[in-house]
Order: structure tokens, then C-alpha cells, then sequence
């Protein structure tokens, strides 16, 4: 009846996921029982689970990763801990514990926080810089999010109920076959991703049709802001790589499930066609990671400094060189398996010709900065705190692709404060810029300075503590994944990182106060002009936040950076429009098909994991009738009339207005 | 362990293409870090000195110069990768003093067996070398990967299960040292650290002869044995029966090692692993 699913999938012995669990459910409870009590439920349900909005979508996906970073960074916090205990001891967690957190740090960072960040960032501010209305497939929009949801709450299921995998965030065969890894951690660790992948896959092809087909009038691909260019090339980079992990991780299941030999030692599977297959994913997936965050850089520098982005034309040439070259590299990660020289050499030197076009984004935002007129808000800080440490990481990373060099360092701890060295330096940063920058748009309000600023210097502090000693303990022989060591040598690298784990504590603490200090404050921080930062592409032409039609008039682009040309002109002509002729806007209505269909989802990967079979049945026929159902709708879109347009569009203008002229000069 | 302590011909090499890839970059990049905070503090709002030129937006020859630098950079480190990818591959031979000595390797879950088919001898979790001649090493792995690497004598390699991977290495100083696995292969894989000992060459037939008059017969049992999981703490010596041995380990005539074995049918797997201690 119920697979391979009984009572000792429970891990009563072991109190810490156990008490961890409790904690995370209880306060899901909580949060539930305190929304059903006050009512909050229909309108949660209408406005944001059902919405389809590109923004609400946006502010979903954010959400989750917020949440995922705080599971994802106590992870992290037991991984130090341990290996600052370990030393000739066990320390306080047992290898089958040790490794089940790794792997899942390392999954979660990856697919639950980087990812959903960034394609949050993108969909919320994507369309609104093109002004269009929304994003070419909503109801997919929403059917993307809820699925990577999906994968998230199998993960954190995976938590109280049966285990993760142990056996590293990319699970390499033989190890991740059933002979070595016979529980069902693996399984949990590939369904989430096959399913929170599929619901990437359609992010990305949302995201590429949206910025390739809808565009306002004017705005032509020499137009657009440098985000949208590289949320293209990054979407790109989903559409081409995320079916490879599908594949890869479809032929490990087919081997675990149904007894196939892709990967086994034996009957011919070959490992080193996972590392193959892997990798081909796994090296796009950093760019398409990173892209945006050069993205949002781009964006926040040149607002900031007051002027256009530097080069631009090269920054575009930049951005789509490297979307095509972090195909033709990925054999750096293994180039210590004997490939043989000349095939070493030659994906050593494509790697390091990624760092070209690398050098020269951190070059024009360097001359960007040169002749302007520079603000340190928030945003502006991660911006100046990303370039120094990403150019640390890029030297240890090209380092890395010297083949002889990474003889001696490859998977070891070097490796590990390499990765995170452009992941946290480089994605990271990247994200809380654009969260610091994009906040007022979303929200209609700024976040707090005072605690922006200490959230950013804990980080940045914390960083360079917890990751600098881990090269030296990378140029100490030390390799990643230790649950425990006897070298003595390793030792105060691992005390100090585990100090600096502690100041990077700090550092999230400081965001989590700056959110809750800044919605109590709200009404001092409100930003009532749209344009907070003296913003430069269409997002800040809106209302903060926009209407649900983003924009009253498609608006016509002229030029690259279109607002700030606007607002020079509107400076010479004065604000005032002739009363425009507003247009009835149809929008689509919201849809619960994409909540349901994860709901479905969910339960077809619970039951696959363990083996339900009925259960799959039930969870596949739900999810594919879901899709029937709604391909089979009357209406999808409603119309906002154009007397409603017209009263939201005139009083934000009202509202603008007496702002400008009381500031006089913008 | 030290990287920068090389006790090899290998190790010394690949130390030298580090540092001066490190020095070769640090030359670009020391200054650009110096201009980026230099820029970030001189363009400031509040610095009435700075000029404000909203209009510097393109410049032929700036963008000349951005893309040269970087580009320059990678030529001259990409010289050294290819060099340095053909000089340092681990197949190539690495000349010593004296007959060069065929080591075997066989990752298992979670030790090492060192295999001499020329002396009929083999060792777990303990290497024994002759300082000063070349080693070459073929390796494979029982089950699932490892990578084989001492940090003082130079390059890592991967083992795999049905696959053979060859290493060149030459120890120069007598002593001790410590190698370990590297790719990460299950609840045992921190204690695949193991010694190895770099004696004299006029030792080394002493040793040889020593550890051949062990009690202990390495074959295709006491093998199938040794492979499963577990932790091996203390330093086995055996006499080597069949010098084919490896061979049959690596060809799967001797299948790959069985895994945990399945407490109950129920399948938690973390009651599957043995404790690795």
C-alpha cells in the first residue's frame, strides 16, 4: 500500500533532523493557522497563489529563495561547526549525517536559492524594463514557479521523512546507484530535480520568448538594458542545458528504478558519461547563474554614478561571448581523469578565454564609474563589494583551468573557496543588489539604509573570514567533504572559518532586521515618484508599485537608457501631456492551474521516491488533467476598463507631478 | 601536506606553474582592484573635485585596452597550460635513477591497496617507495571513484571501477609523507588517508624482502574480503600470490565491490553503511 514508505523512515534516534523538522513544521503551522484566524486566506489565494501576475510570480520566487537560503545557510553553519570539531575526533555529527548535509546544502544553494533569485529578479523586472504588460505565457510563468516549489518542499520533506542523498549536490554514479546508495536519498535528491527542472525549463523559454517577441515599440535589441541582455543569454543557456540534467538524471533514474546500466560499473555503464553529461549542464548552469547578476550590476553602477553604462555595445558582445563559450569548457571539472594532454590544454585555454569577456565587463563598469557622480546607497556597495572579491575569485578560477595547476588542487578545499568565492561574490552579491535596488518597485517602499549598510559589511567581512582560509587550507592538501581529520595543520583554518561563518550570520540577521525595520516604517520610506534612485530604464517610468497593466500607454522608446531620456525631455517640455486617450488593457486572469499542478507534481515525486505506485498514477492523472482543464478554458483574459486605467494612471501622475515640481530640478 | 613543500620532481613543477600563474595574474589584477576602489572613492557624490562627465560613455580606444589586457593575459597563461598540460601529463614518464618500480593501485571501500607485481607484494593504506626512481602507477578502483593523490609528490588521478589510469611520479627526499582520496566516495572516505614512506634505494630490497615473508596471501579471497566496506585501521602487508591480480580486478573478472549490505528489507540506507569508525 504504501511502497517502501513505514515508520522507520522517521529518524526518531537522531534528534537533530528531528527537532529541526519540528521547528520548520511548526512554524508552517504557525504562519497557516495565523493566515486562516485573520482571513487572510482569500486573499492570498486570489492575489498571489493564483496570480499570474509577473510581478507576484517575481516576488514568489524571491520568497522562496529567502527561505531556502535561511535552510540552505544552517547547513552551512553545522558543516563549519563540524569541521572545526573534527580533528581527530568524530565531532558532533556522524558521516551518514555530515554527507546527507553537504549534498543538500549544496542542491539547495544551487537549485533552490540562486536560481529562484535570480529567475525572480528577472521576471519581476524583465517585462517592466521592455514596457510590456507581462511576461509571453503567464499561466506557465506561475505553472514554473510552483513547480521548483515543488522540488523545495520534496528536499525539506526529505529532511523528517526517509533522508537526502549522501552523496555530494551532483550525486556521480557508481556512488548515487542503487549497489552504493541503496536508501532512497538519491531518489529525493533527483526527483526534486527533475521536477523543479522541468519547472525551470519553462521559466527559461517564458523568459527568451518574452524578451525576443515582446518588446515596446522602439525598443529594439540595441535598446535594451543591459539586464534584459543578459537575462536572454541566461535563459538561452536553460533552454539549451537544463534537458541535458533532465536526460542525465532520467538515465540515473531509469538505472535506480528499472535496472538499466548507463552509469553502473557493470553491463557497460560508463561513469565518466555522467561527468560528461553532468558538466555540460553544470558549467552552463554558473553562467546562467552569474549573467544576471552582471546584469543587475550593470544596471545598479550606471545608475548610480549617473551615467550610461560604459561601452555598452561591447558589453553586449561581452555577455552573449560568454553565453556561448560556457558550452565548450565543461571538461575542466574533471581534468584530472586522465583525458590526456592535448584535450586538458585545449578546455584549459576555452576556460580561460571566458575570462576575456569576463575582464572586460569588470573594466567598463570600472569606466562607468570614472567621470560619474557616485551615490553608495545599498545596491551600489554590493555593486563595489562584488568587483573586488569577484576578481579574486576569477584569478583563483582561471588558476584552476591551468591543467597542471589543477592537478594539485582540484576538489579540494581551494576548489570549495573558489566556487564560493564567484558564487557568494558574484550571484550572491548580484542578487542583494537586486533586491536593495528593485525593493521600492515591487513594494512601494525602500528598505532601511542603516541596516543595508551592516548587513553588507557583516557579509563582505564574513566572507573573506570564512573563505580566504579555506585556500590555505586548499594549499594544505586538504580536500573538500571531510567529516573528520587528523592533520594538525588544517586545524586553526577551520577554527577561523568557522569565526567567519559567524560574522556571515550576522550579516543575514542584519537583511532579516532591515526587512522587518522597514515594513514598520514604510510610510517614512515610501516612494511615492516610481523613480527612488534616479533610475534610467523603463521600471522606474511606473508607479511603485506598478498597476497590474504596468503601463497606462505602451511607452515609445527613443533611445537606450529610454526613462532617462524621458525625463531630459519631459525637463524641456514640461510634464504636462495633452489628456491622453486611454484604452480599454485586457490582462489574463489569474489561474490556480499552476498551485494545483504542483500539488499533483508533489505527490507523483513522494510517491515515486518511495514507491507508491498508485499514489504516482493518481499524482500524474491529477497534474495532466490539470493542463487538460485549463487548455480547455473559455476565457483567459478580463478586461480592466478604460475610465479604471484612466483613474489609476492620472492620480499616479497627479502624485508625481506635485513631487517634481516641489522638487524643482530632478 | 604543504603544496608549497614539493618532495617530488611532479610536485616541484606543477608548484612553479601555480606560483607564476598566480604572479602573472596578480599583475593585472592588483591594479585593477587598486583602480576600482580608487575610482568608487575619488567619483564620490560629496567630492567637489571630481569632474562629472555623464557623456564618457564610449571611448575606441578604452575598449581597445580593456579587451587587449585580459586578452594578453590569457594568451601568455594559456602558453603555460599547454606547456605545462604536455610537460606534466600524468602518463608522461618522468625520468629517475635506477629501474623505475610498477606500483598497482586499487581504491576500495574505504582503503587503498598498493600492489607490487615485480616484487609478488602488496600493502594496504602504507606506500613504501625508493627515493629517486621513477613510480608508475596504474590504478583502478573496486567499486565506486576515488582520486589518488599525495600532495607532496604531485599530480591526482582518478580511479574507476573497469578503467586503468596511469601516473608518473618520482619521490627525491627520504621520508614521510601522506596521501589521500580526494573524490569524495562514501562514509568511510576521510580515513582513505594513508602513509607513504620514501626510503633509501638501498632499503628498498631490504623492505621488499621483509614484507614478502608475510603470513598474509594476498589472492582473489582474501581480495574479495578486503573489499568490503569498511575502514581498514591497522597496515596489512601481504605476499602477492597471482601478479595478475590487478589485471583481474581491473577487466571485472573479479566483480565490483558489493556496497552496504541492506540491514532489512525496509531500506533505511544509513542503517545500510557500516559505522565508519
Amino acid at each position: 500500500m504504501l511502497g517502501k514508505l513505514d515508520w522507520s523512515a522517521i529518524p526518531f534516534d537522531q534528534p537533530i533532523p528531528l527537532v529541526a523538522g519540528a521547528v520548520v513544521l511548526v512554524a508552517i503551522l504557525g504562519v497557516l493557522g495565523w493566515v486562516v484566524v485573520k482571513g487572510h486566506l482569500p486573499y492570498l489565494w486570489h492575489e498571489w497563489i493564483t496570480s499570474v501576475d509577473h510581478k507576484r510570480i517575481g516576488v514568489m520566487y524571491i520568497l522562496l529563495a529567502s527561505v531556502m537560503l535561511l535552510r540552505g545557510g544552517s547547513d552551512a553553519i553545522m558543516m563549519r561547526i563540524q569541521q572545526a570539531m573534527a580533528y581527530q575526533s568524530q565531532g558532533y555529527l556522524p558521516p551518514e549525517h555530515y554527507n546527507q548535509i553537504f549534498s543538500a546544502h549544496g542542491t539547495i544553494m544551487i537549485f533552490f536559492v540562486a536560481m529562484p533569485f535570480v529567475i525572480g529578479l528577472m521576471n519581476l523586472v524583465v517585462p517592466l524594463q521592455l514596457g510590456v504588460r507581462d511576461v509571453a505565457f503567464p499561466t506557465l510563468n506561475s505553472v514554473g514557479f510552483w513547480l521548483t516549489a515543488t522540488g523545495a518542499l520534496l528536499v525539506n520533506i526529505s529532511l523528517v521523512v526517509g533522508e537526502f542523498a549522501r552523496t555530494g549536490w551532483l550525486a556521480f554514479p557508481p556512488l548515487s546507484e542503487l549497489s552504493y546508495s541503496p536508501g532512497v536519498g538519491v531518489d529525493y535528491y533527483a526527483w526534486s530535480l527533475q521536477i523543479s527542472g522541468v519547472g525551470t525549463l519553462v521559466a527559461g523559454i517564458n523568459l527568451v520568448t518574452t524578451v525576443l517577441k515582446l518588446r515596446t515599440k522602439g525598443m529594439n535589441y540595441l535598446r535594451m538594458p543591459m539586464f534584459c541582455w543578459t537575462t536572454l543569454a541566461s535563459n538561452l543557456l536553460i533552454v539549451a542545458a537544463f534537458p541535458i540534467l533532465t536526460a542525465t538524471l532520467a538515465m540515473l533514474l531509469l538505472d535506480r528504478y528499472l535496472g538499466f546500466h548507463f552509469f553502473t560499473n557493470e553491463a557497460g555503464g560508463n561513469v565518466m558519461m555522467f561527468m560528461n553529461l553532468i558538466w555540460a549542464w553544470g558549467h552552463p548552469e554558473v553562467y546562467i547563474l552569474v549573467l544576471p547578476a552582471f546584469g543587475i550590476f550593470s544596471e545598479v553602477v550606471s545608475t548610480f554614478s549617473g551615467k550610461a553604462l560604459f561601452g555598452y555595445r561591447s558589453m553586449v558582445l561581452a555577455t552573449m561571448a560568454i553565453c556561448v563559450i560556457s558550452f565548450m569548457v565543461w571538461l575542466h571539472h574533471f581534468f584530472t581523469m586522465g583525458a590526456g594532454p592535448d584535450v586538458n590544454a585545449i578546455f584549459g585555454i576555452a576556460s580561460m578565454i571566458i575570462a576575456v569577456p569576463t575582464g572586460v565587463k569588470i573594466y567598463n563598469w570600472l569606466f562607468t564609474m570614472y567621470g560619474g557622480r557616485i551615490r553608495f546607497a545599498t545596491p551600489m556597495l554590493w555593486s563595489v563589494g562584488f568587483m573586488v572579491t569577484f576578481i579574486i575569485g576569477g584569478l583563483t578560477g582561471v588558476l584552476l583551468a591551468v591543467p597542471p595547476a589543477d592537478f594539485m588542487l582540484h576538489n579540494s578545499m581551494f576548489l570549495v573557496a573558489h566556487f564560493h568565492n564567484v558564487i557568494i561574490g558574484g550571484v550572491l552579491f548580484g542578487a542583494f543588489a537586486g533586491f536593495e535596488y528593485w525593493f521600492p518597485k515591487a513594494f512601494g517602499f525602500r528598505l532601511d539604509e542603516r541596516w543595508g549598510k551592516a548587513a553588507f559589511w557583516f557579509t563582505l567581512t564574513g566572507f573573506f573570514v570564512t573563505f580566504m582560509p579555506l585556500y590555505v587550507a586548499g594549499m594544505l592538501g586538504m580536500t573538500r567533504r571531510m567529516q573528520h581529520y587528523d592533520i594538525a595543520a588544517w586545524r586553526p583554518w577551520m577554527i577561523i572559518a568557522a569565526f567567519g561563518m559567524a560574522v556571515l550570520t550576522i550579516g543575514v540577521i542584519c537583511q532579516i532586521v532591515q526587512l522587518v525595520v522597514s515594513i514598520r516604517n514604510r510610510e517614512a520610506l515610501r516612494d511615492r515618484t516610481g523613480d527612488p534612485w534616479d533610475g534610467r530604464s523603463l521600471e522606474w517610468a511606473t508607479s511603485s508599485p506598478p498597476p497590474v497593466f504596468n503601463f497606462a500607454f505602451n511607452p515609445d522608446v527613443r533611445g537606450e537608457d529610454a526613462y532617462w531620456d524621458m525625463k531630459a525631455h519631459a525637463k524641456q517640455q514640461s510634464l504636462a501631456h495633452e489628456t491622453p486617450d486611454y484604452q480599454d488593457i485586457e490582462m489574463p486572469r489569474n489561474s490556480p492551474t499552476g498551485f494545483v499542478c504542483a500539488f499533483f507534481a508533489t505527490i507523483m515525486g513522494f510517491a515515486l521516491i518511495w514507491h507508491i505506485w498508485w499514489m504516482v498514477i493518481l499524482g500524474g492523472l491529477g497534474a495532466w488533467a490539470t493542463f487538460v482543464v485549463f487548455a480547455w478554458r473559455d476565457h483567459d483574459e478580463y478586461v480592466i476598463p478604460a475610465e479604471e486605467v484612466a483613474r489609476i494612471d492620472r492620480s499616479n501622475i497627479e502624485e508625481r507631478r506635485s513631487l517634481v515640481s516641489m522638487a524643482g530640478t530632478v | 601536506m604543504n603544496l608549497l613543500d614539493p618532495q617530488g620532481t611532479v610536485a616541484a613543477a606543477n608548484r612553479t606553474i601555480l606560483v607564476d600563474s598566480v604572479f602573472i595574474m596578480l599583475v593585472i589584477v592588483v591594479p585593477t582592484i587598486f583602480a576600482i576602489l580608487a575610482f568608487a572613492f575619488w567619483f564620490r557624490a560629496s567630492n567637489p573635485k571630481a569632474r562629472y562627465q555623464p557623456e564618457f560613455v564610449y571611448s575606441g580606444r578604452v575598449e581597445m585596452v580593456v579587451w587587449s589586457i585580459p586578452a594578453l593575459t590569457v594568451i601568455l597563461l594559456g602558453g603555460v597550460a599547454w606547456i605545462g598540460s604536455h610537460q606534466l601529463d600524468p602518463a608522461a614518464p618522468v625520468p629517475g635513477t635506477g629501474s623505475p618500480v610498477r606500483i598497482q593501485v586499487v581504491s576500495l571501500d574505504w582503503k587503498w591497496l598498493f600492489i607490487y607485481p615485480d616484487q609478488r607484494i602488496a600493502t594496504v593504506n602504507t606506500l613504501t617507495v625508493p627515493a629517486g626512481a621513477e613510480l608508475n602507477f596504474q590504478l583502478t578502483s573496486s567499486s565506486v571513484m576515488n582520486t589518488f593523490f599525495i600532495p607532496q609528490l604531485g599530480s591526482m588521478i582518478y580511479t574507476m571501477n573497469g578503467m586503468v589510469t596511469k601516473l608518473n611520479l618520482r619521490a627525491d627526499n627520504e621520508g614521510k609523507l601522506q596521501g589521500l582520496s580526494a573524490h569524495f566516495s562514501g562514509d568511510g572516505f576521510p580515513d582513505m588517508m594513508f602513509d607513504v614512506n620514501v626510503i633509501s634505494p638501498l632499503a628498498f630490497p631490504d623492505w621488499v624482502a621483509n614484507t614478502a615473508k608475510a603470513d598474509a596471501v594476498l589472492n582473489e579471497d582474501s581480495y574479495r574480503k578486503l573489499m568490503q566496506q569498511g575502514v581498514e585501521w591497522g597496515r596489512p602487508t601481504y605476499r602477492l600470490e597471482d601478479p595478475r591480480l590487478f589485471d583481474l580486478i581491473a577487466t571485472q573478472h573479479i566483480p565490483p565491490g558489493p556496497g552496504p549490505e541492506l540491514a532489512s528489507e525496509a531500506g533505511r540506507s544509513h542503517s545500510g553503511g557500516h559505522d565508519a569508525r
